[in-house]
């Protein structure tokens, strides 16, 4: 041994005597063969003598040679040990053998560092070498795992199979040979990536693939979602347990793909156990997994959805053909309709809140299921006027129906509201409402809370422009009794004439009604006169009009046999009270004193003359009016009934004095629905036309320029709040606005309008 | 004496004019009126050969007497042109001012000058820079009242048909077709007119595959078109 101050430069050669041993050694130790292990002495040595063949002076200085060896040992021990004895072996055991030698690998290059560990120090860093532990690591990298790499993912592709079909495999031992491969990458994820990753995804995919045509063939639709959750946990069991956490991501599309978004379609529209099915048949269970399933896809909840409306729409139309059938001589029973489409409604909203989580896209299929069939036509009707028939008929039963308690008109008014949102033409609903509430407020019994009630919560959905005019008319219901309790009060000291009531409307409120110079009997003109007076005391510049179309009076006639009460029209009122004077009058004497047109005319003598009850005795008796009859009183009328009310059909003949006079003004005799129907839907279209020029105006006032789709898509917008216009309509409109010079056509670009100021 | 230069600014009153139409005359003072009033004496004379002496300005039976002798029939689209060149502004009716302007331009003052003048007009207003002012203008000029603004169906049907019946005959006979049998417009608004026209130009015919509902196009075009298709179906 050289001594330190005169040390004789050791050459590799002679180095390698000493440590060529302590090599074999280690190598022995490692593969588990009998061996004492290092004494402290030993190691120490080994590493002295590489520090002495490291620190000699130049051209003494071995570190190139002492690299070169290191490297040279795991090279050697690389070929000629590890790699034969992984490449003789075969599945499982090849994937043993592999993780073994691995192992020994690690904690070889561990040792050997250790001992050549002066060479890090100043040999590698200086000359910008590999470390030692790269060195060695790279060594098994090239020399074992870039031979075997191919066969061992093979093996355990083909294992992981096997556990897929159902069996038991090692998962240490797989954990283990992947995390080799990701070590092997050296820092970089594209050895395991490109070595394993790609062809385990690749088989993964057709496996599932081959999984979802069968399944899909053989399963119903929840039991093929049972199956394909089921997959899902397994393969991210899978990640868990021993692939690398970046698969995850990478495999779970795939089963999603293949189970899932592949085979949608399919899989949804499954004939008996599809979406379809389930909504009908209540399987909450199931339609939630079917969403936590899509959930997690992107834009895999689209077919879900699409299917949904389908379904919904579907229910929709079919209810709303099983009206039309049932639909009797043209009239819906639009009660059934109503209450059936508010069913409809409540189950499916109840799906999309809980089996849909309350995804806005069920909300959206929903919203554009209703929008379809609840703007289809029955039977002639549009779905405005069916609402508002129901509303009416709602409100008019409710005192006499006991089942009807409060909290019920609450719920079904909110159900209305709702199912109003989805008509486009509201402005037609408000028509017809408005129609009706005038029949109820006038003629009938009301309900003040439920009309109150309702008009709340419509101004609420739909702001107060919209329910303004409803609302006038019910407040001037309340405006009207006081004035009866004022006009009562001062007539009261007045001469006693007939007992008389007046109700008072505003204009503009209320829909508009014919009037007519109808000549009053004398009686009833003492009374209009009367109130006349009292309400230019409490008004000023209020002009009152009198609508006697819409009176009734309760008339004694007295017939022969006993006097009878009649509850007649005011038009019916003054013709038999023409029959006070004389008995006999000709047609063309009762049009001039009475001074109806002859259409009104010829109604009221229909009713009174050839319908069920005659009150009057026509000449000649046929069933219909001419100009050319004559009319007596028939005192030898009687009847049971002590009162009887005519409808104007049937007119019942009234004769002589009426002791009691009860007119209501303002009240309406129902005309023939189909009429009324045409008069509401002209009225709207109407009001439309000013609503879409009004927009026009607006907006080209305020943007000045605009290209034609734009104007039109805004204005369609601005007024999609109560009805969705017709684009032929708004064209027309346009082309009426260039007519009077409101807008005119770019010169350069005919296609923009240009606000003429 | 020498000759004027330009004769663009001659306007002078006339001593021995009828109407007072030409008021928009300048009066110039230079030695060349002499001759320029021999040249507009001519134009004149040939005004007063077709005019009412009563109420100086040519009438209908004026034109009907001008038509015939330039071998043209009055329903004519160069009579049209003719009026156009003029600034005609009443149906039927050339004032003195009107006519000198025309004749001016055209560079002629004797009725046969202004017969073979008349195809090289019909040139010059085919020009795509001058029809289209010549079309609108074909719509005003058929407007007998002021404050109308439409033209009946029956008379745009005539119109369409001297206007563009030449260049776009195929358009011309379906839309006439078209607008004798609709039943939503009784009157043809200028907008409606100019639309023919733009159609006339930009869309392919008679497949009309270039043709849009979505577009801005009037209404009358769109129910055109639908019309059209079903007869193709």
């Amino acid at each position: 041994m050289a001594s330190r101050q005169n040390p004789k430069p050791m050459t590799i050669d002679e180095g390698s005597v000493h440590i060529d041993p302590a090599v074999n050694k280690l190598k022995r130790i490692l593969e588990g063969k009998p061996e004492p292990d290092f004494l402290p002495g030993e190691y120490i040595g080994n590493y002295t003598t590489i520090y002495n063949m490291c620190i000699q002076k130049p051209p003494h200085d071995q570190s190139q040679e002492l690299y070169d060896k290191y490297g040279g040992i795991f090279e050697d021990y690389a070929k000629h040990t590890v790699l034969p004895s992984i490449m003789e072996k075969h599945d499982e055991y090849m994937l043993r053998e592999l993780s073994r030698r691995w192992d020994i690998n690690k904690i070889m290059v561990r040792w050997l560092s250790r001992f050549f560990f002066y060479l890090d120090r100043y040999f590698t860093v200086r000359r910008s070498l590999p470390s030692l532990t790269e060195v060695g690591m790279t060594s098994f990298r090239d020399h074992v795992y870039n031979n075997v790499h191919f066969n061992v993912k093979q093996v355990i592709i083909a294992l992981v199979h096997k556990e897929r079909e159902g069996q038991q495999i090692d998962r240490a031992l797989l954990k283990n040979v992947l995390d080799l491969f990701v070590e092997n990458g050296m820092g970089s994820i594209k050895r395991y990536e490109d070595d394993f990753e790609d062809f385990f995804l690749q088989e993964s995919a057709s496996y599932y693939s081959r999984r979802s045509s069968r399944w899909i063939q053989e399963d119903s639709c929840p039991e093929y979602m049972i199956k394909a959750e089921e997959s899902l946990k397994k393969e991210k069991e899978r990640v868990a347990h021993y692939l690398h956490s970046g698969t995850e991501p990478k495999l779970v599309d795939i089963v999603q793909t293949h189970l899932l978004v592949l085979v949608a379609k399919q899989l949804l529209e499954k004939e008996n156990s599809g979406c379809s099915a389930l909504l009908r048949d209540d399987k909450t269970d199931d339609l939630s997994r079917m969403y936590r399933l899509y959930h997690a896809i992107p834009k895999g909840l689209e077919p879900v959805a699409a299917a949904f409306r389908l379904h919904v729409t579907a229910e929709g139309n079919a209810l709303i053909k099983q009206a039309e059938d049932a639909a009797t001589s043209g009239s819906v029973e639009e009660q059934v309709l109503v209450r059936k489409i508010i069913d409809l409604h409540d189950k499916y909203m109840a799906y999309v809140m809980d089996c849909f989580q309350n995804d806005t896209l069920f909300h959206k299929a929903l919203k554009e299921a209703f929008e379809i069939f609840c703007n289809k036509k029955v039977a002639g009707s549009s779905s405005a006027e069916l609402l508002a028939t129901f509303c009416d008929n709602l409100f008019r039963k409710a005192g006499n129906d006991k089942s009807n308690d409060d909290s019920t008109i609450e719920s079904t008014i909110d159900n209305v509201v709702k199912l109003l949102d989805y008509i486009s033409d509201k402005d037609l609903f408000v028509e017809f409402y408005r129609k009706k509430l005038a029949r109820r407020l006038l003629f009938g019994r009301f309900n003040d809370d439920h009309e109150r009630s309702i008009l709340t919560k419509l101004k609420g959905q739909f702001g107060g422009q919209f329910t303004s005019k409803m609302e006038g008319m019910v407040t001037d219901m309340q405006l009207a009794k006081d004035h009866q309790t004022g006009f009562e009060e001062h007539i009261k000291n007045l001469p006693k004439g007939v007992d008389f009531t007046v109700t008072v409307l505003t204009t503009g409120f209320w829909p508009s009604y014919k009037t007519s110079d109808l000549n009053l009997p004398v009686e009833m003109v003492n009374c209009i006169e009367s109130f006349k007076a009292y309400y230019a005391i409490k008004t000023n510049h209020k002009r009152l009009m009198w609508i006697y179309s819409l009176g009734t009076c309760n008339l004694t006639g007295r017939f022969d046999s006993k006097p009878i009460e009649l509850i007649v029209s005011t038009y019916q009122a003054a013709v038999l009270c023409a029959f006070n004077n004389t008995d006999i009058l000709t047609y063309q004497e009762l049009l001039e004193q009475v001074n109806l047109s002859h259409e009104d005319l010829v109604r009221v003598l229909h009713s009174l003359s050839c319908a069920k009850y005659k009150f009057l005795n026509k000449q000649p008796a046929s069933k219909t009016i001419s100009k050319t009859d004559t009319f007596e009183f028939n005192s030898k009328f009687t009847d049971k009934m002590r009162r009887i009310k005519v409808c104007m059909r049937k007119f019942k003949k009234k004769k002589k004095e009426k002791t009691k006079l009860i007119m209501i003004v303002v009240k309406q005799v129902p005309l023939p629905p189909v009429d009324d129907r045409k008069k509401v839907v002209e009225d709207v279209d109407k009001d439309r036309r000013y609503a879409i020029d009004a927009s026009l105006v607006r907006i080209m006032k305020s943007r000045k320029v605009l290209p034609h789709q734009q104007l039109v898509s805004e204005c369609v917008e601005q007024l999609s709040r109560m009805f969705k216009p017709d684009i032929k309509m708004i064209k027309k409109r346009i082309e009426d606005l260039i007519t009077r010079d409101y807008l005119e056509r770019d010169t350069e670009n005919p296609s923009t309008f240009k606000y003429v100021a | 004496m020498p000759r004027t230069a330009s004769k663009t600014t001659r306007k002078r009153s006339k001593p021995y004019t009828v109407t007072s139409s030409d008021t928009d005359h300048v009066p110039s003072a230079s030695s060349k009126t002499k001759k320029s009033s021999k040249e507009n004496d001519e134009k004149y004379k040939l005004f007063n050969k077709y005019a009412n002496t009563s109420s100086g300005v040519i009438d209908p039976e004026g034109i009907e007497k001008l038509c015939s002798k330039l071998k043209v029939s009055h329903t004519d689209i160069k009579i049209l042109m003719l009026a156009w060149k003029m600034k005609s502004e009443r149906q039927g009716y050339f004032t003195k001012a009107e006519w000198r302007r025309a004749l001016k331009a055209l560079k002629v003052d004797t009725t046969k000058k202004l017969k073979k003048a008349l195809p090289e007009l019909e040139k010059e207003v085919r020009k795509p820079l001058n029809f289209a002012d010549f079309y609108a203008y074909a719509f005003r000029y058929c407007l007998t009242d002021e404050r109308q603004n439409c033209i009946d169906i029956e008379t745009i049907c005539q119109l369409l048909d001297m206007v563009l019946g030449s260049t776009f005959r195929d358009q011309v006979d379906h839309f006439v077709d078209y607008l004798k049998i609709q039943n939503d417009y009784k009157v043809s608004t200028m907008d409606q007119w100019m639309g023919f026209y733009r159609f006339c130009n930009e869309i392919s015919f008679p497949d009309m595959t270039n043709y849009s509902l979505e577009l801005a196009w009037p209404l009358i075009l769109d129910n055109f078109f639908e019309w059209m298709r079903e007869k193709q179906a």
